[in-house]
């Protein structure tokens, strides 16, 4: 019980100290997360909705295998993610193994298949009559897509915050791509696992702390600009 | 900082434009710049792959720093058990080594894979149990007849299973008794570093094996003893090991070599000598770059 307070109490202290190493790592793992979203939101948009509303050869198959990608184990893509950034690797010669660029990189892999399944799904859920309309009324290829995807921006922020949720608060990945070193690749995940290791159990609580309210506060803002729109 | 700044700033315009959220956090972080009074080297990245040992006691937070200034090397430590930090050396992923297992550390020099392996420092290993100690071992000096005690009473004993130094360490030991332990219901394997292990064994009341830093490093949150120490088998002795710049392209030479020359620096030794007195009131580690392993007397 001591230690849960005493875990409360270092946390706020970490915060109000501003201690440069909890905000550094804080940081570190807000821009990875923010980043990583950001990529996999953009892909992962557009992914969907071709794969939504075109019909080919191996669709389903293709829909499948994104489903699977939703539930991949964040340490599996970290290894893969590894053994292609290693030096003995393929691409070894960016030297991008332990740095920040490969956890984005291991976490837009982990959420891409979430974003472009929501997209998919959201956008297939529109009646089809509604989209022979918008055609019938002239709208451009452009316009069509754009309205279409406006439709969906419900379930797409739902599809941020799962995405957005599921990699800062992945442990595997970011582990072994970055290394978990101290002012390069140290994110809030891996610096509890360090401090459990080593211990200091009150300073993990304290991480943890902030790694959930971080969740919280951009959840929140999300929410807010979900729930804004009136109901229909 | 820096850097960090950058990328963040990079990655908010990204995120900022397709959230379309608008006052993205504010970020008035000025970062305090060391000034580069030291110098900068041509490939200034260096991959240190080392034993979790000497992150959990807090050894690398104090050296690292201090090796980061004098050469204005920038130092990436992948803290992992000794055998993947040899198996980065083999590859050719790290660029130098610091690691507790001699035995199985000569067959990279003998490789090629490394071209120079120099003493550091040496600690002891300890076997450490619950305050009640049911194997009764309490007062025995003599390493296997104390594993051979905790076997005969069937006490949970935790080992590492991770290929690590100290892994390696107890097998061997295990290996000097009439006892094969794998399989036994008594005895079980955590998979992680060593403070985690020291963990797991507290609330378990069992016995491990750790050595001495990490369990003075993170004593205060643990039931347990130390039963078993100074028998000469338990000498955990410390390399650093530089990588062959020949094997890859990418390997960073000079880096590698300055590191390993900083570690046997006698500055550094120094350092080594006083970490954790202040703190434990009983040194960590103990330097010995001016001795061999003969002096030890091991092996």
């Amino acid at each position: 019980m001591d230690l849960i307070v005493q875990g409360i109490v270092n946390a706020f202290q970490l915060l109000i100290h501003g201690d440069p190493e909890v905000i550094q790592i804080t940081l570190l793992s807000l821009a990875v997360s923010l980043g990583a979203t950001a990529i996999s939101l953009i892909l992962g948009i557009t992914f969907g909705t071709v794969i939504g509303l075109t019909r080919f050869p191996g669709r389903r198959f293709l829909a499948s295998l994104i489903n699977t990608g939703m539930g991949a184990p964040p340490v599996v893509v970290g290894l893969i993610v590894s053994v292609f950034l290693w030096r003995n690797g393929p691409f070894g010669i960016l030297h991008l193994m332990y740095t920040p660029y490969a956890i984005v990189i291991a976490q837009c892999i982990i959420s891409l298949p979430i974003i472009t399944g929501f997209t998919m799904a959201s956008i297939q859920q529109i009646d089809p009559k509604l989209r022979l309309q918008i055609l019938s009324l002239g709208a451009s290829r452009f316009q069509y897509l754009w309205l279409l995807v406006r439709d969906t921006r419900l379930p797409l922020l739902a599809a941020v915050m799962a995405g957005f949720g599921s990699i800062i608060s992945e442990v595997g990945a970011a582990m072994m791509v970055g290394g978990n070193i101290a002012g390069d690749t140290r994110v809030l995940t891996t610096a509890t696992v360090l401090a459990v290791s080593k211990g200091e159990f009150p300073l993990a609580i304290a991480l943890g702390i902030i790694l959930m309210a971080l969740v919280y506060l951009v959840n929140m803002v999300l929410t807010t600009v979900q729930q804004r729109s009136k109901p229909r | 900082m820096k850097k960090i700044f950058y990328l963040f700033i990079n990655l908010l315009i990204f995120a900022g434009v397709l959230l379309a959220i608008t006052g993205c956090s504010s970020n008035t972080e000025t970062e305090t710049s060391s000034t580069p009074t030291t110098p900068t080297p041509d490939n200034p990245e260096v991959i240190l792959a080392t034993t979790t040992s000497t992150q959990d006691s807090g050894l690398l937070d104090v050296l690292v720093p201090m090796f980061e200034e004098q050469t204005g090397y920038h130092v990436k430590t992948v803290a992992v058990g000794t055998g993947a930090a040899l198996a980065m050396g083999e590859q050719g992923e790290a660029d130098v080594l610091l690691v507790h297992a001699p035995t199985s550390e000569l067959p990279l020099m003998e490789n090629g894979d490394c071209i120079s392996r120099k003493l550091v420092m040496h600690n002891d290993f300890v076997i450490v149990g619950p305050p009640s100690d049911p194997a009764g071992i309490s007062g025995t000096s003599d390493a296997v007849a104390a594993l051979k005690a905790i076997a005969d009473s069937e006490s949970i004993f935790i080992s590492r299973g991770d290929d690590s130094g100290t892994n390696k360490m107890e097998l061997s030991l295990w290996s000097k008794t009439s006892v094969d332990p794998s399989g036994q219901s008594w005895y079980q394997e955590s998979g992680q570093g060593m403070g985690a292990t020291l963990t797991i064994t507290s609330e378990k009341q069992a016995y491990t094996l750790t050595d001495r830093a990490t369990y003075l490093a993170t004593q205060a949150n643990l039931e347990l003893e130390i039963f078993t120490q100074g028998d000469p088998l338990l000498l955990n002795i410390y390399h650093v090991m530089q990588v062959n710049p020949a094997k890859n392209d990418l390997i960073n030479g000079a880096g590698g070599e300055a590191f390993v020359d900083f570690m046997i620096d006698p500055a550094t030794q120094a350092v080594i000598k006083d970490f954790g007195v202040d703190k434990y009131g009983q040194p960590l580690f103990f330097p010995d770059a001016d001795k061999t392993e003969a002096d030890l007397g091991s092996v």
